[in-house]
């Protein structure tokens, strides 16, 4: 009976990751499809993928997706260890406040934040384009940072920081060779996210975006809209395998950290 | 900390940033809403309510009504699928669940306008399944299997379940399985352990997994925009088209606003609720 059971929660948690796979597995398939009609398979072919990076649009998007991904996640991660550093010298009032403020941002629907900006952006008389996504890729990646290197502070507990007040070190002198290098994984893990999700933002980059400053996934948005040719398909795909390599690089330094914890 | 004190400054340039770019913008998007629209689009600073009195029309009362519905229906069905999964991750080894959770999370980074463009290749009328079956012959027209509701829930349901997996995973990982034990030790069947111990002591995932779940689908407009056809428009879709298209920012932004207090206002029912429900049951 109770082996009966096992088998069918495991045969449905496979169906599961199943139905959560065969969606990315048919497009990255259909991607070196030869055929411009996507279902019927024709022969495998490498030329979606030449003919995206003979197409200046593609290539301008991903300059632009890259270079607002790096900017904003560097100002994000440096703005965010900050906060998170100073906020246990704040008084519990003040850090309950400064909690809401930073969580706020992630319950709240991305649209909304995306029209807010655009609200906000257009009352300034500040122009749509590169700056105007930077600015709202940093609002929205910064409490994630936040969020993570608050963890990795929580669980360290105090041990290390006041041992080093005990042998005379300054607040300053703790936090810069004790506290910042035991956190430097999580700063790293922190980095990698708010570059991710910079990367992969539509909704807010949606509405704070200039016309000459079209990301990847706007690219796909104005595809898709148009119609379906293959190249959606391969610039699909490369989107997909750069997130994932990001993600599992960024797992990766998140469990070095956890295991740095236990020694 | 002694000397700690100097260090407060460092949290000066991310509050800064967190007021000027989300705690202004917000307030101005609650003022916008009591602004009126200009013939041109602009906006003319001159305080109004109708808007809000607009947003009573049958039209946006039903399109509400809409967007609620499939939120709830999207929730209920995630929760359903997502805690058997949970559920059998945190019976795995420490290993195991290692990977299991990467596997469940991965899709969820995958930007999901990809991920529903990726149903789009499978549900189209010259879709993968469309020319599978007709190509064995079960068919002879193709299935209109997009841009309907059924193909809306199917894109909401599949971008969101890692939300819920994940809480309910955590909570079901932290829960005290002696209770279980002490279940069984009583007597209590596989079923009724379950239902009166297991289920009870994981609400907290449940919850914070279902309104993860219910905020993402109440403002989506990509998964109704790409796999609902223009039939299913959702508030989403309204708003995007009063700021975008219809340059009516004042009403666009009464009805986010209402959006947004009607969700926070079913959150909190249904927080209320299962407070209500845990009250009871600990007297009983």
């Amino acid at each position: 009976m109770k082996a009966l059971r096992h088998r069918t929660l495991s045969g449905y948690s496979w169906l599961m990751l199943v139905f959560l796979y065969l969606p990315i597995a048919v497009l990255m398939l259909y991607s070196f499809n030869e055929s411009r009609i996507n279902a019927v398979w024709s022969g495998f072919t490498w030329k979606w993928y030449l003919s995206l990076f003979d197409n200046r649009q593609v290539m301008n998007a991903l300059w632009n997706s890259l270079s607002i991904a790096l900017v904003s996640s560097v100002i994000a991660t440096v703005l965010g260890t900050a906060a998170s550093l100073a906020m246990k010298h704040y008084t519990q009032r003040w850090r309950t406040l400064f909690n809401g403020l930073t969580y706020l941002p992630i319950v709240i629907p991305e649209i909304m934040m995306g029209l807010s900006l655009l609200v906000l952006f257009s009352q300034m008389h500040i122009e749509l384009g590169k700056m105007t996504l930077v600015m709202a890729h940093v609002t929205f990646s910064l409490p994630f940072v936040m969020v993570i290197i608050n963890t990795r502070l929580a669980d360290m507990g105090k041990d290390l920081e006041e041992a080093a007040q005990d042998l005379g070190a300054t607040a300053w002198e703790t936090l810069r060779h004790v506290t910042l290098p035991l956190i430097t994984p999580s700063i790293i893990a922190g980095f990698l996210m708010s570059f991710t999700l910079s990367l992969d933002d539509f909704i807010i980059s949606f509405f704070v975006a200039g016309p000459n400053s079209t990301t990847l996934p706007l690219y796909i948005y104005g595809l898709v809209k148009r119609g379906v040719s293959p190249e959606v398909n391969a610039l699909s795909t490369l989107l997909i395998v750069s997130t994932v390599l990001l993600v599992i690089i960024a797992e990766l330094f998140r469990r070095k950290d956890s295991k740095s914890l236990t020694i | 900390m002694k000397n700690g004190k100097q260090l407060r400054i460092m949290a000066l340039p991310a509050l800064v940033w967190l007021g000027a770019l989300f705690l202004l913008p917000m307030l101005m998007i609650v003022a916008l809403s009591f602004m009126q629209r200009g013939t041109y689009g602009q906006i003319v600073y001159q305080f109004t309510l109708k808007n809000y009195a607009r947003i009573i029309d049958p039209l946006y009362v039903q399109i509400f009504f809409d967007t609620f519905f499939v939120a709830v229906l999207t929730t209920v069905i995630s929760l359903v699928c997502a805690y058997p999964l949970a559920y059998y991750i945190s019976r795995m080894q420490r290993s195991a669940q290692q990977i299991w959770l990467l596997l469940v999370m991965i899709p969820f980074w995958i930007n999901f306008l990809v991920r529903s463009y990726a149903w789009v290749i499978i549900l189209r009328s010259q879709g993968v399944i469309n020319s599978f079956l007709l190509s064995i012959g079960v068919i002879q027209e193709p299935l209109p299997l997009l841009y309907n509701f059924g193909s809306v829930m199917v894109g909401m349901v599949y971008t969101l379940l890692p939300f819920m997996v994940l809480p309910i995973y955590v909570s079901l990982e932290q829960m005290d399985r002696r209770k279980l034990e002490a279940a069984y030790d009583l007597g209590a069947t596989p079923w009724k352990a379950f239902w009166h111990v297991t289920l009870p002591l994981t609400k907290s995932g449940v919850m914070t997994g279902s309104i993860l779940v219910f905020v993402s689908s109440i403002g989506m407009f990509v998964v109704p925009d790409v796999m609902g056809g223009a039939k299913s428009a959702l508030m989403g879709n309204v708003i995007q088209n009063q700021f975008l298209s219809a340059r009516d920012w004042p009403f666009g932004s009464a009805l986010s606003i209402v959006l947004m207090l009607l969700s926070m206002l079913l959150i909190f029912l249904y927080y209320r609720a299962s407070q209500a429900r845990e009250a009871k049951e600990g007297t009983a």
